[in-house]
């Protein structure tokens, strides 16, 4: 009985939508990479990156959305150097993005432990306040469930809007999506592969980074080591799940965030016999059964992990 | 205008200049960060090195900080070679660590020649047995094994975790989530009195010669390398690529299960959930500093060591946060990645001024 009070409490429901947040940004992230045909393993790294810099940036006394803008623009930063080393360059698109991984974790918790050398508990910052949006927040249910969410959340869910216009509406969005399906084409039509697909790794690099600075700067308000713990990879198994689609990928983080905030509570009742561990172990395994359940009709951009170069057919 | 052109023969001398070149250029980029910490540059360095090389102590414990990689650093290289993308021996090194403690900690008891060869098979075997899994995913459904294998880590550090807080914790341990110590007979003995450098280590070494042999001498060794240039080329030779892969994916995983055992064998004493800062991972770095080549892993994993335990003693001598090792190991693998552009290729500077110039010349 218990558990069906769990689904109908409004709290649950905010819970999910909140833990969905940053995985929004970073399936987002993803899928924009992958459509232009270039993986990006980068991607756990730069949520560490997209954490730090949007947290230290407010700390230093930029305003919130400023952070967000840092962020976004350190993501892309490094999202170029990870376009560089695989397009142009064309080298191992796995190695590269564990290198990025590395890199920018390393640099996030270098400049961090720099900047603030003896510091026993986490500095804070005023994070983003749930918005109260007149009429919609007080609804019964509805409300609290669905309206009473920061900022960062509503701009996750108008970035599905945002990516999925672009990528099916306008001629960059084909040009895209044709760049990681049959790069030579797009070549044909006298469009440069090189930018293409560069330019949509800094764009999803940048989203990844938000996905970060949420963590900080929204869902919590400090910046702690191994605050990330896996969120990128989970990004990378859910993108399969959602097989490329920006309406997809919100569905799969939001039924990853309900599974995740079920899970959180049924903590609470079970807890005592169950060990923790057990359910924190959930999130993982479910990535690992979603990427499994579709990984047979996936239907992966062909030209994936294909590096191009010029005049080549 | 940079223009590449690719390259016939490359000459074997040139191949190895290339990741110490790209060593180098890692730690020299690592300047930059010191300098931006207030670290006076050149001190930081001697520190390093000193740190690494300095006296026995420091020699001893960079060897021990070594062995790890080295069994790491072979479960990617073989991996990798065959294109099969293990990045789950984070995981593996916990699994094989666990079993060791399982058996090695009171639950038999035995003379030393048989209990080690035990906890090694033991370790051996949960850590081939963790990546078989990926590995039957990637094979029989198609699952990409980077994300699965990555994902387990996570779940194999929660199991330990949780056995560490329950049925496997040491009543003895002050309430400290850790494993029953080791029986004598199934610690793996240090090599020098007062010093932490151990057996583990040679067990290491002799497991790069052997994966040297199987990959250059043995059919299997090839059938891994053919599976790795190109799967269908392979599959139409006649090659069973799928038992190839699961091969591959059982001796990768023992070896990552080896750096388990030999850490809570030979170092440790008893197992915590953080006796591995990442040798999983940062045996990555290490195989593809390595070219991925067996005997490679082994000089790689020398100077990866050398950078954790030199620049430990750095940070403690000046104050930069210890990050910095990671950095510059991060810095290593980009950087040795960049260099294998060399190998391919010969990299021409061509000035498009001039050649417009000589076109007007011969108009």
């Amino acid at each position: 009985m218990e558990y069906i009070d769990i689904l109908l409490s409004a709290n649950f429901w905010a819970a999910a939508i909140r833990i969905a947040t940053p995985l929004i940004f970073g399936v987002l992230g993803a899928l924009v990479c992958e459509r232009a045909g270039v993986l990006n393993l980068g991607i756990e790294g730069i949520f560490v990156v997209g954490a730090m810099c949007g947290w230290m940036a407010v700390w230093l006394g930029a305003g919130l959305w400023g952070g967000v803008l840092i962020a976004a623009l350190a993501g892309a930063l490094f999202g170029l150097l990870h376009g560089i080393l695989t397009v142009p360059l064309g080298l191992s698109q796995h190695v590269s993005g564990l290198g990025i991984t590395m890199f920018a974790t390393s640099v996030s918790y270098f400049t961090y432990r720099t900047a603030l050398p003896k510091v026993s508990s986490p500095p804070r910052i005023d994070a983003f306040q749930p918005l109260d949006i007149p009429v919609l927040s007080d609804l019964p249910f509805i409300g609290p469930a669905l309206f009473q969410q920061t900022a960062m959340t509503f701009l996750a869910l108008a970035m599905v809007l945002v990516v999925g216009y672009v990528l099916y509406r306008t001629p960059l969005g084909l040009a895209i999506r044709a760049v990681g399906d049959n790069p030579s084409a797009v070549e044909a039509q006298g469009l440069s592969v090189f930018a293409l697909r560069i330019g949509a790794i800094m764009a999803g690099s940048a989203l990844m980074a938000l996905g970060g600075a949420f963590l900080t700067m929204s869902a919590f308000d400090a910046f702690f080591f191994g605050m990330i713990s896996g969120r990128g990879w989970i990004c990378i198994a859910l993108v399969v799940f959602a097989s490329w689609r920006p309406g997809k990928a919100l569905l799969g983080a939001l039924l990853f965030g309900a599974f995740d905030a079920f899970q959180i509570r049924l903590q609470n009742e079970v807890g005592a016999v169950v060990p923790s561990q057990v359910f924190l172990m959930i999130p993982y395994l479910l990535s690992i059964i979603a990427l499994v359940l579709v990984a047979r009709k996936a239907d992966y951009p062909r030209a994936l992990l294909q590096p191009y170069f010029r005049g080549q057919r | 205008m940079i223009r590449f052109e690719p390259r016939t023969n490359v000459s074997s001398l040139f191949a190895l200049a290339l990741p110490i070149v790209a060593g180098i250029t890692a730690l020299a980029l690592a300047a930059i960060p010191i300098a931006a910490a207030g670290g006076e540059v050149f001190a930081a360095y001697g520190h390093i090195f000193k740190g690494a090389f300095g006296s026995k102590f420091a020699f001893s414990e960079l060897l021990a900080r070594a062995t790890p990689l080295i069994f790491t650093g072979l479960a990617v290289s073989v991996a990798f070679r065959a294109k099969l993308w293990n990045i789950g021996a984070e995981g593996q090194l916990y699994v094989g660590a666990l079993a060791a403690v399982a058996i090695g900690s009171g639950a038999i008891s035995a003379p030393s020649y048989i209990m080690i060869p035990l906890i090694m098979l033991a370790g051996m075997i949960a850590g081939g047995t963790l990546m078989l899994v990926p590995t039957l995913l990637k094979t029989r459904l198609g699952a990409d094994e980077v994300v699965t294998t990555l994902l387990l880590n996570f779940v194999v550090l929660l199991f330990v975790q949780m056995m560490l807080e329950g049925p496997m914790k040491d009543p003895m341990g002050m309430g400290w989530p850790q494993s029953e110590p080791m029986t004598s007979a199934a610690t793996l003995p240090k090599m020098m009195a007062r010093m932490r450098v151990h057996w583990g280590l040679v067990i290491a070494l002799v497991s790069a010669l052997v994966i040297y042999i199987m990959m250059k001498r043995s059919v299997w060794g090839f059938e891994i390398r053919a599976t790795g240039e190109n799967v269908s080329a392979a599959k139409h030779a006649g090659i069973p690529v799928t038992s190839t892969f699961i091969k591959v994916g059982l001796i990768s995983g023992a070896l990552a299960g080896l750096a388990g055992v030999s850490e809570v064998a030979g170092l440790k004493g008893y197992l915590t959930a953080d006796i591995s800062p990442g040798f999983g991972y940062t045996g990555i770095v290490v195989a593809m500093l390595a070219g991925l080549s067996p005997l490679g892993v082994v000089i790689a994993a020398i100077f990866i060591a050398a950078v954790f335990v030199g620049a430990d003693s750095m940070s403690r001598a000046m104050g930069v946060s210890s990050y910095i090792a990671d950095l510059i190991v991060a810095l290593s693998l980009i950087c040795v990645l960049i260099s294998s552009l060399f190998v391919r290729f010969k990299v021409r500077f061509v000035n498009p001024k001039k050649t417009k110039l000589t076109a007007k010349g011969d108009a």
